[in-house]
């Protein structure tokens, strides 16, 4: 009984977890898609987690953070692509430079602000953040195991971007591969020339898979500072950016299986929370270190191992010149 | 031939430095990874530099690290400008104070949760055991489900023993009791992660935990919101936490570091400043529990007067409370 509960919860937090990742994977997944290196999601996902929180402290609504946090994250993205589209400037580097400057930014501009070393105040205002939804006789439910804690736990109690990431899913999976922009997209970032010939502007094109990617950063930099925690802290991103560009990779540039990849890390990543004192069978307690190493212990056995093929985009990286 | 006049020429500024500023007392101080408003334990170490300045009207040269090479950096360079003093905050600065201190025999250095053997340094450390095992009684007495958690930051002996300190108390009051014990990672980073923080503590309230103590600096933070959204008890540590979420911290377990700095300034300033060892206790008022407005109500005079007889019993050796010792 008391590890069908954990197994409840620890699903619970997975979907937690893997929601920011989700976001971030879809986002670099159109950018990609077009062919341009999305290296840049740390920094977006920080410059929209830092917004989003200064902008709700400062009104005391958690949907003007959101808007502040999706125009943060459009504004970077807009940046890498004059850097990488308009100007042609070689990719890693440039979104390696806008996570280095948003990691330096963000505090810095708390600290002008808000006076309080490189945070923004802490969000516990009513409606500065999004907070759970709990759905109706959610608690009732509770009390009976199956299937009303399946359904108290992992239907209900989540934040509206939860949802949203949910239906993110099929919706962009729509949109790529059947719709005309989804078509274009790809080829752009198959073919740039080809689209070229076809007479659609290669540059236009880039510049909307980018934007889209800088919304979808945004919604998953407020989810970060407004919804799972109260605030912006220093490199609260934490690497997430980076990760979710590995589950884009072990799932292959589509939609569905980078879904799937989002929710193994988060997995990991939760079930190394919970596994901590805990005697499993056979093996006894496992030593925290050991515990804490997982998600990284997996991640790269699954890379290394079991990806398979993993095809990029083929013109992903190369800025496109007319002339050649 | 030329490595004497390269020496000298890197060495006289610095001469002439310490001579042009011998007069003024500038004391400095160094924080951790945390960062200097974490809202516990290096914010606590910033309220005793605050009422030194206030008392003296001398200003504290502070930094704040944000990567382990600035911590020995940071302390040469203060030693250069003439820092009287140096204070640093953190064991993970032992390495570092003994590598300036040997460069600088005359300059006093004092490090807090640290230990470093030599005759300039001032070791500070405080028996966190003993403020713990209170917390531990006060969770267990206020705990309804008789299941309580513990979130740790970084895992080293440090934040054991305030575990081990706090499972102790919850026991000693009831032997039933259930503790459940989490640590946030194994780098500094653990410090400064609330997400996590939070994700720890839904985990063990998801486990029946009621209420939920942390020790870990700024991850607390994501401790405590994750305990009030879910309608139950956190406790906090180091510095006063209970004003964060009144009502919803049932107390914090305090740690004197802004005494422990104000008074090693202070005796540097006077000349009574001693290097070695210094421990703080619950009989040197140096670690105990929080009690204000804001936990007034969480608190009973019941729970007061156990935890009354358990301190008194602690000071006075009656009740021992058990180290943690390194296995």
């Amino acid at each position: 009984m008391e590890t069908y509960t954990l197994i409840v919860l620890t699903l619970a937090a997975t979907i937690r977890v893997a929601t920011p990742l989700l976001l971030a994977a879809i986002a670099g997944m159109f950018s990609e898609r077009s062919g341009v290196v999305d290296l840049g999601l740390e920094g977006k996902m920080l410059g929209a987690a830092f917004a989003a929180a200064a902008v709700s402290a400062a009104t005391g609504s958690a949907w003007a953070g959101l808007g502040a946090g999706i125009a943060a994250a459009v504004l970077l993205a807009l940046l890498l692509a004059f850097a990488t589209v308009s100007q042609r400037g070689n990719q890693v580097v440039a979104a390696m430079a806008i996570n280095i400057m948003v990691a330096g930014l963000g505090p810095t501009l708390a600290l002008a602000w808000f006076n309080l070393g490189g945070q923004t105040p802490q969000l516990d205002g009513p409606g500065q953040r999004f907070t759970s939804l709990v759905w109706p006789w959610a608690s009732t439910a509770a009390e009976h195991p199956f299937p009303g804690l399946l359904y108290a736990q992992l239907l209900s109690g989540h934040n509206l971007i939860v949802y949203a990431a949910a239906a993110l899913v099929p919706a962009s999976a729509w949109v790529l591969f059947r719709t005309r922009f989804g078509l274009r997209l790809r080829a752009v970032g198959e073919n740039p020339h080809a689209v070229d010939t076809a007479g659609i502007s290669v540059t236009g094109l880039r510049y909307q898979a980018i934007l889209i990617s800088g919304v979808l950063c945004g919604v998953a930099g407020t989810y970060l500072s407004t919804a799972a925690s109260a605030g912006f802290t220093r490199d609260m991103t934490a690497g997430k950016g980076y990760l979710a560009l590995a589950a884009l990779i072990f799932g292959k540039w589509k939609p569905y299986p980078t879904l799937f990849a989002c929710l193994l890390f988060a997995f990991t990543d939760a079930l190394a929370s919970r596994l901590q004192g805990v005697a499993l069978p056979l093996v006894g307690v496992i030593p925290v270190q050991a515990i804490l190493a997982l998600p990284y212990v997996l991640t790269v056995l699954l890379l290394a191992g079991f990806v398979g093929k993993a095809t990029a985009p083929a013109a992903i990286g190369v800025p496109y010149a007319k002339e050649k | 031939m030329k490595l004497p006049r390269f020496v000298s020429i890197l060495v006289a500024p610095v001469v002439l430095s310490t001579a042009v500023f011998a007069a003024d007392f500038a004391p400095a101080i160094i924080y951790d990874m945390g960062g200097k408003f974490d809202k516990s334990f290096n914010q606590s170490a910033s309220d005793g530099t605050v009422r030194f300045k206030k008392e003296t009207g001398i200003e504290v040269r502070e930094f704040e690290v944000t990567n382990a090479a600035q911590r020995e950096q940071a302390m040469t360079r203060f030693a250069q400008r003439g820092s009287q003093v140096i204070v640093a905050i953190g064991f993970s600065q032992a390495s570092a104070v003994e590598a300036a201190a040997k460069k600088f025999p005359n300059v006093k250095f004092a490090i807090i949760d640290g230990t470093v053997n030599l005759p300039n340094v001032q070791s500070i450390n405080f028996r966190e055991q003993e403020s713990s095992f209170l917390c531990g009684m006060a969770a267990a007495l206020a705990s309804k489900t008789g299941k309580v958690g513990f979130v740790g930051g970084m895992d080293i002996p440090l934040i054991r023993k305030f575990a081990q300190g706090y499972t102790d108390g919850a026991k000693f009051v009831n032997p039933q009791a259930e503790v459940f014990q989490n640590m946030t990672g194994t780098t500094a980073a653990a410090w400064n992660d609330p997400t996590k923080g939070g994700e720890l503590a839904k985990g063990q309230i998801g486990r029946g935990a009621d209420v939920i103590f942390h020790a870990s600096g700024n991850t607390g933070g994501g401790v405590m919101q994750a305990a009030k959204d879910a309608g139950k008890l956190s406790i906090g540590c180091d510095a006063n936490q209970n004003y964060l979420h009144p009502g919803s911290v049932l107390t914090s377990a305090v740690k004197r570091v802004d005494i422990a700095v104000y008074q090693t300034i202070m005796d540097a300033k006077n000349g009574t400043w001693k290097g070695g060892p210094v421990v703080l206790g619950l009989a040197e008022d140096g670690v105990g529990y929080s009690l204000d407005e804001h936990n007034r109500t969480l608190i009973t005079p019941a729970m007061e007067a156990t935890l009354a007889t358990a301190k008194a019993d602690i000071i006075s050796g009656k009740l021992k409370v058990a180290e943690y010792k390194v296995p």
